[in-house]
């Protein structure tokens, strides 16, 4: 009965989020362009779809991973915890103390990416129009690395309580210097995967981390500090995407050199 | 028959792009916590509905919001009228982001934050006002964002010099923004794109590139999602400065 409530709850809010979007679209296509939507029965059974999916999706989540992830979170950065599996007990807490913590923020950050719907969309379409040069796993899998390294440093800075913008700063330094260097065709869908790594999945998983840390150490304030992962989640991939891109380039580039060697080797 | 083992397919991968989340979770679970897990039927349904909900969305995609993505570019493109696309543009990204449950969550924690600095008066209609200015602020910047950027695909100027001026004005405006909306900020512009907006914006922009003559879906096509990310915090700084 609960679930029950909880679906059609979910249902009507997913409706609000989509209603616009599509009124948006239907409204141009028929007022401005005015032009019928082509197969447009199978495009409404399509959003039908698209609802029901987000739906069973989202509370699917609700009813059981966020309250374990929210649980585990605050189990993790729960003191007494903490001070369990410290090197030495009793004394103040070093940052190394928190080694689960990092290993769990790597962990949760790569996997919710991994199950992330929209990066699914984004890593199809890249696909698609890279003729099969970007396979989808490869940069789904390049962008979970970067989120798994964006928050654990994420996590590592609410530790530390160094400043926010110092990291963000730095951070769009390196993505400065790969746009010099990085193939072409990869630059717009690296920029594309910062943003769409934090929607439905990570965000809540990843908050409720961040609050966790933020409440639980002495001198962080959990309005100030528990901010901030997200953005940490939205830039490193940026980085790791152009890094798999240029890997690639390098791959393909040493691999003519060795078959020139072998060329000119065999031609002797 | 043909529908039926596709969808099976489908539900097979989908499987296997929660199967990390459930391992992790297990892992630190059995290992790491050790302690009992209460619900543990509850957490096996909800994590088939997952498995169910994933299928069904990804079949969506690919049967609605990428065709009709696609089409309205490519109607766009033929009739070549700027000013109806901006339009759309801007509708497409302003009224995608002003209903976004997420946006709403954070503009009412970010409420709270300047309540309690003392920044407005810590009264309910204070906090709505400065919550709802914050979500129209970044509603506004996401209109924005997709108007410059569908205007960069029309002119195939190239990315990285929108997205550095972008960056450094972001730089500039965490100098002087005041600094408990520095945090609101940088999140705001990851919490914008959602998961219905983030594959139609992707297809306006790859089917918009595809179809106007000399440019490369692959150079061009992409980008949109990121100038959506980075407007918000510009725009949401200066609000912090002026409220």
């Amino acid at each position: 009965m609960d679930l029950l409530l909880h679906l059609l709850r979910t249902g009507t809010s997913t409706l609000t989020d989509v209603l616009p979007i599509a009124g948006i679209i239907f409204g141009f296509q028929l007022l401005v362009l005015r032009q019928s939507i082509p197969n447009l029965k199978s495009v409404l059974v399509g959003f039908a779809y698209v609802l029901v999916g987000l739906t069973l999706f989202l509370v699917g989540l609700e009813e059981a991973l966020f309250p374990l992830g929210k649980l585990m979170a605050q189990q993790l950065t729960d003191p007494a915890f903490i001070r369990s599996t410290a090197h030495v007990v009793g004394t103040t807490l070093q940052w190394n103390d928190y080694k689960w913590i990092y290993l769990f923020a790597a962990a949760i950050g790569f996997s919710t990416t991994i199950a992330e719907p929209a990066l699914i969309a984004v890593a199809i379409k890249a696909h698609q129009v890279s003729g099969g040069a970007i396979t989808v796993w490869g940069l789904r899998t390049a962008v979970a690395i970067g989120v798994a390294v964006g928050i654990t440093l994420g996590t590592f800075r609410i530790i530390t309580g160094t400043p926010l913008h110092y990291y963000i700063i730095a951070g769009y330094v390196v993505v400065l210097v790969q746009t010099l260097y990085a193939p072409r065709t990869i630059i717009a869908l690296a920029y594309d995967s910062g943003g769409v790594t934090t929607s439905t999945v990570t965000v809540p998983l990843v908050a409720a981390l961040g609050l966790g840390l933020a409440s639980t150490i002495p001198g962080r304030s959990p309005l100030l500090d528990g901010f901030g992962l997200i953005a940490f989640a939205s830039l490193f991939p940026i980085i790791s995407v152009m890094g798999y891109a240029q890997l690639g380039e390098w791959r393909i580039h040493r691999l003519k050199k060795k078959q020139k060697n072998d060329d000119s080797q065999n031609s002797d | 028959m043909n529908h039926i083992s596709a969808f099976i397919k489908t539900l097979l991968s989908s499987l296997r792009d929660l199967l990390p989340i459930i391992l992790v979770v297990a892992f630190f679970q059995i290992v790491v916590i050790r302690q009992p897990v209460a619900d543990l039927g509850n957490i096996l349904s909800g994590t088939l509905l997952v498995i169910l909900g994933l299928t069904f969305f990804v079949r969506g995609l690919e049967q609605a919001l990428f065709p009709l993505g696609e089409s309205v570019a490519y109607a766009f493109a033929r009739k070549a009228n700027l000013f109806w696309l901006l339009l759309f543009a801007f509708a497409l990204g302003f009224g995608t982001t002003i209903a976004e449950p997420a946006l709403t969550a954070v503009a009412a924690e970010a409420a709270k934050i300047a309540a309690a600095d003392g920044h407005i008066a810590e009264e309910n209609i204070a906090m709505a006002n400065y919550a709802l200015g914050l979500r129209l602020t970044v509603a506004f910047a996401v209109g924005v964002a997709i108007v410059m950027g569908v205007f960069r695909i029309l002119r195939g100027w190239p990315i990285q010099y929108f997205i550095m001026g972008g960056y450094i004005g972001v730089v500039i405006m965490t100098v002087f923004a005041p600094p408990e909306i520095i945090g609101i900020a940088y999140d705001s512009g990851g919490v914008t794109t959602s998961t219905v907006t983030v594959p139609l914006v992707t297809a306006l922009g790859v089917g918009l590139a595809s179809s106007i003559k000399g440019r490369n879906p692959m150079i061009d096509g992409f980008g949109l999602i990121a100038f959506a990310s980075l407007t918000p915090m510009i725009f949401v700084m200066a609000y912090g400065m002026i409220i």
